[in-house]
């Protein structure tokens, strides 16, 4: 009960906090929006018991990846958001295809229930359970992600550092 | 849930209720009486010229990119290290493969000078 609870309240967060993002105009203001949508998802991982994947998403997205997206948006100065009359087409084209989006979805999850429920806890969502996965199953990609990552050093040195 | 998880959400609760409760009482209490030199970053210094909203250097792009992927780095050495004893030899071995490729990144990021502040 308590459980459902929270798991709603925090649901409601996120999707308040996302929709925040999106109507405020200034980047910073949505960038700590998104802030508040990554905590809030964080929390609701740590309800479905993935306690790992909430300790990250805390450490990699609400941290890290947030202080690259503020340092982005103080490098480019980017002013508040300019309407144009291409943003009310969006507006208008936009807005009903979200609610229809998002109805199809729920309509497909609702169809694809067959009321099948897996127990809290009973996935690997611990740290062990998914140094368990990542190092007997999925060696490849595992390994794989540090030449992705040694990729991502490089393209970042090459394209921000100027040659002297 | 684990059960054990409780106390955090507890924490903040109360946090979310405690926090606007004190600054609204806070808001009741004190006398409010704004001036535009009381307002003043410095009020008894030089005075800011410019706006606070200036460009930033490139440099903080590159401090910052890099935070990010040796934070990842790190992330994954932590479902390594509570399966250390059950992975044994195997696992340390790929673990070593992986810092070993990702220090071949850091020894090029140091020799390209990027870590120096020019």
């Amino acid at each position: 009960m308590l459980h459902l609870a929270l798991f709603l309240i925090f649901g409601v967060i996120a999707v308040v906090g996302a929709i925040n993002l999106i109507a405020q105009t200034h980047p910073i203001n949505s960038a700590l929006s998104l802030v508040v949508v990554m905590g809030s998802l964080a929390a609701e991982y740590l309800l479905l018991g993935a306690e790992f994947l909430g300790a990250i998403q805390v450490i990699v997205y609400a941290g890290a990846i947030m202080v690259l997206f503020v340092f982005t948006i103080m490098l480019l100065n980017a002013g508040a958001e300019e309407q144009t009359r291409g943003s009310k087409v969006a507006i208008i084209i936009g807005i009903p295809g979200m609610v229809i989006g998002s109805v199809a979805v729920a309509w497909a999850l609702i169809r694809a229930h067959t009321g099948a429920e897996v127990p809290v806890g009973s996935l690997y969502g611990s740290a062990q359970g998914i140094g368990h996965l990542l190092f007997r199953d999925f060696l490849l990609p595992f390994e794989i992600t540090s030449v992705l990552i040694l990729i991502a050093i490089m393209g970042a040195v090459v394209l921000a550092r100027r040659e002297s | 849930m684990p059960a054990n998880y409780v106390p955090i959400f507890i924490f903040i609760a109360i946090i979310a209720v405690a926090l606007p409760v004190t600054l609204l009482a806070a808001k009741l209490i004190r006398p409010d009486n704004p001036q535009k030199t009381k307002a003043m970053p410095y009020e008894c210094g030089v005075d800011p010229i410019g706006d606070a909203r200036a460009r930033y250097t490139v440099r903080f792009y590159i401090i910052a990119i890099l935070f990010v992927v040796f934070d990842v780095e790190t992330i994954f050495l932590f479902p390594w290290a509570v399966q250390y004893k059950a992975l044994g030899l195997f696992g340390l071995a790929e673990m070593l493969v992986f810092l070993a490729i990702l220090i071949v990144g850091y020894v090029w990021v140091w020799k390209k000078g990027a870590l120096e502040w020019i």
